[in-house]
């Protein structure tokens, strides 16, 4: 066990874990920020996807020992008050069908639109491939990146 | 009935809590036989166990309405209300949902499965919301002192139109909860519907879009621990010796404990738990037949040529039928075992004290899973309380409740609050699939091309009937057979999303297909030909609509342009399941040799469609995943063990992947029928018509990616 001092969402946290924590069960287990979601714990799914300096990474393979002062970002913590143009988006385009997956589809879409402000539609899908929607609600997703990418 | 169980007392504090006073109307949305609603008093609320839901109008104009079904993505939660909503003529912004506990008292239908909740709530919803409507009127007649005649609603709002005197329904509430409710009460005709039909946006999208913990993953209790157990590695197999001293020894751990073939890991995080758990020194020994892949497609030749069936269905003579046929069409199609994978895998939470059990999680069959746990530990049902979460996906996954008994036990052994999470591993390796199955399909026509015999037989693993023997084209031909046989595997398997259909319907429509290209018919016209057959010379029982099945073939067919397209191969499909049709065609173009998926059109008849983007969603969310499972999906065995355990290996399609789809629906005002399910079947047949159509090879096994079409070299996005 050993302290760590994570930048997470703008707020110094402090949590005693192993070195080989993911930041994935860090977030949920001892933070308490449950929006990002374990899939499959391999990198697979992209359900865990969060922010680290603004990339998309997927937190259920990241060490907790590797972020070092690195900022993590999560769903809770995109904007104040959940109005980030892509979570307004996502609610006018009604995408959600059980949710699970959103969080993590928004947070790589997040990292796509601050990397590249205006995609093609094929830009969209090769930035979110990684992410598996089980409910198929791809398209919506689709149109509600694309959406988002017009209002920024 | 006057004692209050926990459940109810909960729901009662929930509900007085959100109303203050105001308007509480006790309703039945599940029972047969009361349909009545009726004012509730604070005080006869807490008595009367009578009624399943509750609908009440705070004064401050707050309508809130319980919602009982297990919530999935089937949008149950929206839709529900917006049923009330419009006979109320509510104000949409200020109706709130609150998701039920488990109530066997209350609910008689409290489950997800079967695309049912919505056919069989309908009336019960639009009754509530007309009565407390007509008491909202009667209030503010008796205020204004006019007749009741004289007043409308609109917006949550009863309005004077002579005076042009209006009343909020808040400031209404209360002289409305001291009257009395009418015994019938009119409902508005479809025309002057104002909500339903419309696009409501999902009531949980903002919590879903802020990570807020909705899931049962996300629940919290102070002082719980986490578990996970290891179960065998292979079907057929049982724990023969547990090692669990290093386990035990690493931080964080409370404990290993065996019990049954689970030896569970108990510690204080996942992570902690992930990590000793692969510490448990576990050795296994056979229990049962070990089956491979390769053994079941042994197994189904053996089985389709076994004199030991189960007839399904016999009309008339069949073997005359095909002694005198002047053409003999015969051909199989193969499936093989899929996982459900929903996103958010099993977890479950339970408590066992004294005096009683608290579970919460997410479950399709809450009242079944209370009922299993109560046999188990032996505690009577009004003892265990069970608290819905939202579930992140079923798929049919979540119908069994075999993980909620594993975390009663747990806990009851342990004697702690325990959530016990599975990972993905553990859902893909030991959990419950769709079977395994091969048709074969038989048919005889005569010289001019007309079917005059049809034979079906179904053969599966853990499936008692593979077939659904009434489906079209029975009672289409005279001449007619289908029958079954299952073979006992100790590789569980259960419902998957439109379970047997999901496959069956794409063997079907593709057979359908091989007949009308042998009898030199185009498809959607021999299908046409068929149903006026079934019409004026039906054979045996018919148990689908002619009418409605007719009606989305031809829509469909002019939607996207059937016959008229020369740069495209299109192929046809149509289906009914769940009481609703759907017909499909699906667009193939030919890109550097390989089929390309371009699109999917779809006419649904659901009867009156609620909520317009949430049909839009589960026809497209159907679709994709009936394209995406037929593309791809496959689980095999080798010595009992899933080759396949996680989505490295196991491939689920992803956005790139997805064809273009467009989605209509059959406007007729008919009351609604499922639509959860109903768009699923039909989409491999039409994907596997058109592959057909570009490329002269016929698909009949899934998953279509590991056939000729698609296995030389892949595709660009395959």
């Amino acid at each position: 066990m050993a302290i760590f001092n994570l930048q997470v969402n703008g707020k110094e946290y402090k949590t005693d874990v192993a070195a080989d924590t993911p930041l994935l069960w860090v977030l949920r287990d001892h933070l308490g920020l449950v929006g990002t979601k374990f899939g499959c714990g391999i990198a697979q799914c992209g359900a865990c996807t969060v922010l680290l300096d603004g990339n998309a990474v997927k937190a259920c393979v990241l060490p907790v020992s590797a972020i070092k002062t690195s900022k993590v970002t999560t769903i809770e913590g995109l904007s104040a008050n959940g109005d980030h143009p892509l979570q307004q988006a996502w609610d006018e385009v009604d995408v959600p069908q059980c949710g699970y997956c959103q969080a993590g589809q928004i947070m790589t879409a997040a990292a796509l639109l601050k990397r590249k402000p205006k995609p093609t539609m094929q830009e969209i899908d090769e930035a979110m491939h990684p992410n598996i929607c089980r409910c198929g609600a791809y398209h919506r997703i689709r149109e509600a990146v694309k959406s988002a990418s017009n209002k920024i | 009935m006057t004692t209050l169980n926990k459940t109810n007392r909960r729901d009662f504090l929930k509900i007085t809590s959100m109303t203050g006073s105001g308007l509480l109307l006790g309703f039945s949305w599940f029972s047969a036989d009361a349909e009545t609603p009726v004012v509730m008093t604070k005080t006869n609320f807490a008595g009367d166990l009578g009624f399943n839901s509750y609908l009440s109008i705070g004064t401050d104009g707050t309508i809130t309405i319980f919602s009982p079904n297990p919530e999935l993505g089937q949008n149950i939660m929206t839709s529900f209300p917006m049923i009330v909503a419009e006979e109320l003529d509510a104000d949409w912004t200020k109706v709130k949902v609150v998701q039920a506990a488990l109530d066997t008292v209350k609910f008689d239908r409290q489950l997800t499965g079967g695309s049912g909740a919505i056919p069989h709530s309908w009336k019960r919803l639009r009754v509530a919301g007309a009565t407390a409507r007509h008491l909202l009127i009667a209030a503010a007649a008796k205020r204004w002192n006019v007749d009741t005649t004289e007043c409308s609603t609109s917006n949550g709002f009863v309005i004077h139109a002579k005076t042009g005197n209006k009343f909020g329904y808040g400031e209404l509430a209360e002289e409305a909860s001291k009257m009395t409710a009418p015994a019938d009460v009119p409902l508005k005709n479809r025309k002057d519907f104002k909500i339903i039909g419309t696009a409501v946006r999902n009531i949980e999208n903002k919590k879903i879009i802020t990570g807020k913990g909705m899931f049962g993953l996300d629940f919290y209790r102070e002082g719980m621990v986490i578990a996970m157990i290891q179960r065998p590695p292979a079907f057929g197999t049982k724990v023969k010796s547990v090692d669990a001293t290093a386990a035990k020894a690493m931080p964080g751990i409370v404990d290993v404990v065996t019990f049954k073939n689970n030896v569970a890991v108990v510690g204080k995080s996942t992570w902690e738990v992930m990590k000793a758990r692969k510490a448990v020194k576990i050795e296994y020994e056979k229990d049962g037949n070990i089956e491979s892949t390769a053994d079941h497609d042994q197994l189904f030749v053996s089985l389709l040529n076994s004199d030991k069936a189960t007839v399904r269905r016999k009309d008339g003579d069949v073997e005359t039928a095909f002694k005198n046929a002047a053409k003999i069409i015969t051909s199989e199609y193969q499936c093989p075992f899929i996982p459900h994978n929903p996103m958010e895998p099993m977890n479950f939470f339970a408590d066992v004290r004294e005096g009683g059990i608290e579970l919460v999680g997410p479950s399709q069959t809450p009242g079944s899973a209370r009922t299993a746990v109560s046999k188990l530990l032996n505690i009577p049902e009004n003892k265990i309380t069970l608290e819905l979460t939202r579930l992140g996906g079923g798929f049919g996954r979540r119908l069994k409740y075999d993980y909620v008994l594993e975390a009663a036990e747990l806990s009851s052994i342990i004697k702690k609050p325990v959530k016990l999470i599975w990972s993905r591993e553990d859902d893909m390796m030991g959990g419950s699939y769709r079977p395994a199955v091969r048709y074969r399909f038989e048919a005889a026509l005569d010289a001019q091309g007309n079917l005059i015999g049809y034979k079906l037989r179904g053969v599966g693993i853990n499936v008692n009937n593979s077939t659904r023997e009434d489906n079209f084209p029975s009672g289409a031909v005279d001449n007619l057979l289908i029958d079954t046989l299952e073979h006992v595997s100790p590789i569980t398997t259960g419902a998957w999303r439109a379970p047997v259909t999901n496959f069956l319907a794409f063997a079907e429509q593709g057979f359908i297909d091989e007949v009308a290209q042998a009898a030199g018919k185009d498809p959607v016209q021999f299908r046409l030909e068929l149903l006026q057959k079934a019409r004026t010379k039906p054979a045996g029982a018919i148990k689908y609509n002619i009418d409605r099945m007719e009606t989305v073939i031809k829509q469909v067919a002019e939607k996207s342009g059937w016959g008229t397209k020369k740069d495209v191969s299109q192929g046809f499909s149509v289906y009914f399941s769940h009481a609703s049709y759907v017909g499909q065609v699906c667009d193939v173009e030919m890109k550097a040799g390989k089929p390309v998926v371009k699109k999917i059109y779809a006419v649904a008849d659901c009867g009156e469609v609620i909520n317009k983007s949430g049909a839009q969603q589960q026809v497209m969310g159907g679709i994709v995943d009936g394209y995406g499972h037929a593309m791809f999906g496959k689980l095999t065995f080798k010595d009992g063990a899933p080759g396949q355990n996680n989505f490295g290996q196991y491939r689920l399609i992803r956005m790139k992947e997805i064809p273009e789809i467009e989605a209509h629906f059959v406007d007729n005002g008919i009351d609604p029928t499922g639509l959860g399910e109903p768009a699923l079947p039909p989409t491999g047949g039409a994907v596997a018509n058109a592959i057909f159509k570009a490329t002269g090879t016929r698909l009949k096994n899934q998953p279509f990616i590991d056939e000729p079409p698609f296995k030389a070299k892949p595709a660009k996005g395959f």
